[in-house]
């Protein structure tokens, strides 16, 4: 089963949720962790896991064989995103338009366009006990996240259970993540930001028709704000995790929750436990 | 005219809440919500839109299923896999490059411009606000910001003000680039968890890279002196200047929870200090105009 897990607000406990569901199951099963927050990847800072492989992340780039190039401009004419300019005795490449679509070197009538790896960003993978995290993490300065998480994501190995923490927001690189998931915990606090953003990341899982459930972090007084939204949508509230100082330095010194409280990870256990009743067998046993 | 743009690398860390309280405490300024993906500003402003523009931009692929002869060359072609099997084009996916409807051998596909959002220009209490909604699921941030910078600039210098005021999204990618480059100086907020250090590291890189002068407002700095030590060290060996340490303080949730900036909530300590950071970031920004003037 791959469970995403993702927010809208930032910073609403989404890397702490994923390392302690993925932690919790390990004790019995094997368990794959994605880091899709490719800007900002934080799960190796809770996880004592050391990065055992590293590979590129690549994006298609157009080279130009100056011999072979008659200067048609074709290639600038196909390019949807301006990556190409033509001029009448160079083609000029632009790396940081180019979404690596291939269409130039396609339809180049001479073919002199061949297309080289550009890397964007760096796949890392290790493992310890029954946990194995692939994180992904794009180069600084550079755009392409969905890139980069198509690239995580290829490594997905769905003999085990599969955790992705994703990005927030819910534009193009919160869709790569959470796409083709079986279900998307989304994690929220109780403040009129949490909520807003949380309304607009339901939005996005049903677009995507993904089964939805809500975890409330930083709980309390005003859960009431979430609870009626939930109610109205039919959203189920999943977990919450209290608003409680000694769960915010955990989380600051990088300790996951179900570390220094051991008696989370039974609540964590029967989360995952529920998510899997609520799913049709059929994608259960996927 | 000077742009200061609050940005941070990891989410909640409080660029919100410190944006709004700016608006409440600058004066002759513009308000821009380069978050235009999960905007939160406008609960605060509380904006009556004056303009709602229409934002078009890329295209998405479209089969015409009486013309598909199935033959499978899109499908091949498509590095997105946006063609599903049944021959329809998965919009989500589609990046609009249009190589499917140039190589259909039967001009089965057309190819039609998207308008992922919208964006806006508002009054409020504070003064004008230009906003964004990008749509669910959908596309081009980093394009949205950048045309919503550039009609802030012009508003801005038709009214005469003196700064713009931008409140960034999260992380370090496309929309916080588009966000960042150009800016006078940007207002990086951290708090001081290890992920915090870990994000503040990678969106201080992406400043340097951009050539874009950071200053460090650490967020809750009490809740754990050891981080905050290490993020002062840190910034101390990269001569990155530290314009506040806000202490945790109840009222800037309370604030939140009464959709107020906290400067006009209370005068309790984390609003004193921001009003104290407020007036540091003008020394800066008014300090890089006499050093471009001469």
């Amino acid at each position: 089963m791959i469970v995403s897990v993702a927010s809208g607000k930032g910073g609403t406990g989404k890397t702490l949720i994923a390392t302690s569901l993925a932690l919790s199951l390990s004790d019995q099963t094997k368990v794959q962790l994605l880091d899709c927050d490719v800007e900002e990847p934080n799960t190796h800072i809770f996880l004592d896991i050391k990065a055992e492989q590293s590979s590129p992340a690549l994006l298609l780039i157009p080279h130009i064989d100056e011999d072979k190039c008659t200067h048609c401009g074709v290639c600038a004419e196909v390019c949807a995103y301006n990556a190409i300019a033509a001029l009448p005795k160079k083609v000029l490449v632009f790396p940081e338009l180019c979404h690596g679509c291939g269409a130039c070197s396609y339809l180049c009538p001479e073919s002199a366009i061949t297309e080289e790896g550009k890397e964007i960003g760096v796949i890392k993978q290790g493992s310890s006990g029954n946990i194995s995290l692939v994180e992904g993490e794009l180069t600084l300065g550079e755009v392409a996240a969905p890139t980069v998480i198509r690239e995580v994501k290829r490594h997905i190995d769905t003999a085990g259970d599969v955790i992705i923490d994703a990005s927030p927001g819910t534009s193009c690189p919160v869709i790569e993540a959470i796409k083709d998931s079986d279900f998307c915990l989304l994690v929220t606090e109780p403040t009129p930001f949490g909520l807003n953003d949380l309304s607009l990341a339901v939005e996005t899982t049903r677009k995507l028709g993904i089964p939805t459930g809500v975890i409330i972090n930083r709980a309390g007084d005003n859960d009431q704000l979430i609870e009626q939204y939930c109610q109205e949508q039919d959203i189920p509230i999943l977990l919450r995790i209290p608003l409680d100082r000694n769960i915010a330095v955990l989380y600051s010194k990088g300790i996951p929750l179900v570390e220094g409280m051991p008696d989370w990870r039974r609540d964590f256990l029967q989360l995952f436990h529920r998510i899997k009743e609520m799913l049709p067998t059929t994608e259960v046993s996927r | 005219m000077k742009e200061l743009v609050i940005i941070s690398g990891k989410g909640g860390t409080g660029k919100t809440s410190i944006a709004a309280s700016f608006a409440a405490l600058a004066q002759r300024k513009l308000l821009v919500d380069c978050d235009v993906d999960a905007a939160d500003l406008h609960l605060i402003l509380k904006p009556q839109v004056k303009e709602n523009n229409e934002f078009w931009s890329g295209q998405s692929a479209s089969i015409d299923s009486e013309k598909c002869v199935e033959c499978g060359l899109c499908e091949k072609v498509c590095r997105f896999n946006a063609i599903t099997n049944n021959y329809v084009v998965d919009p989500i996916s589609c990046e609009g490059c249009g190589l499917c409807a140039r190589v259909c051998p039967v001009d089965a596909i057309t190819m039609k411009d998207n308008m992922p959002g919208h964006w806006f220009v508002s009054e409020t209490r504070y003064g004008t606000l230009v906003h964004a909604k990008l749509g669910i699921a959908e596309d081009n941030s980093g394009k949205l910001v950048t045309l919503i910078r550039t009609r802030a600039k012009a508003i801005a210098q038709e009214q005469n003000l003196d700064y713009i005021i931008s409140d960034g999204p999260p992380g370090t990618g496309c929309p916080v680039i588009a966000s960042l480059s150009g800016a006078d100086v940007a207002l990086l907020v951290t708090e001081p968890t290890l992920s915090g250090i870990h994000d503040l590291e990678r969106i201080v890189s992406v400043c340097q890279h951009f050539g874009v002068p950071a200053l460090v407002c650490i967020n809750k700095y009490d809740i754990n002196e050891q981080n905050t030590a290490k993020i002062e060290e840190y910034c101390n060996n990269n001569s990155i200047n530290i314009v506040a340490k806000i202490p945790f303080d109840n009222s800037m949730i309370q604030s939140l929870e009464h959709e107020m900036p906290v400067v006009e909530f209370s005068n309790s300590t984390a609003p004193q200090h921001i009003r104290a950071l407020w007036q540091n970031i003008v020394q800066v920004l008014d300090g890089t105009r006499t050093e471009k003037q001469t």
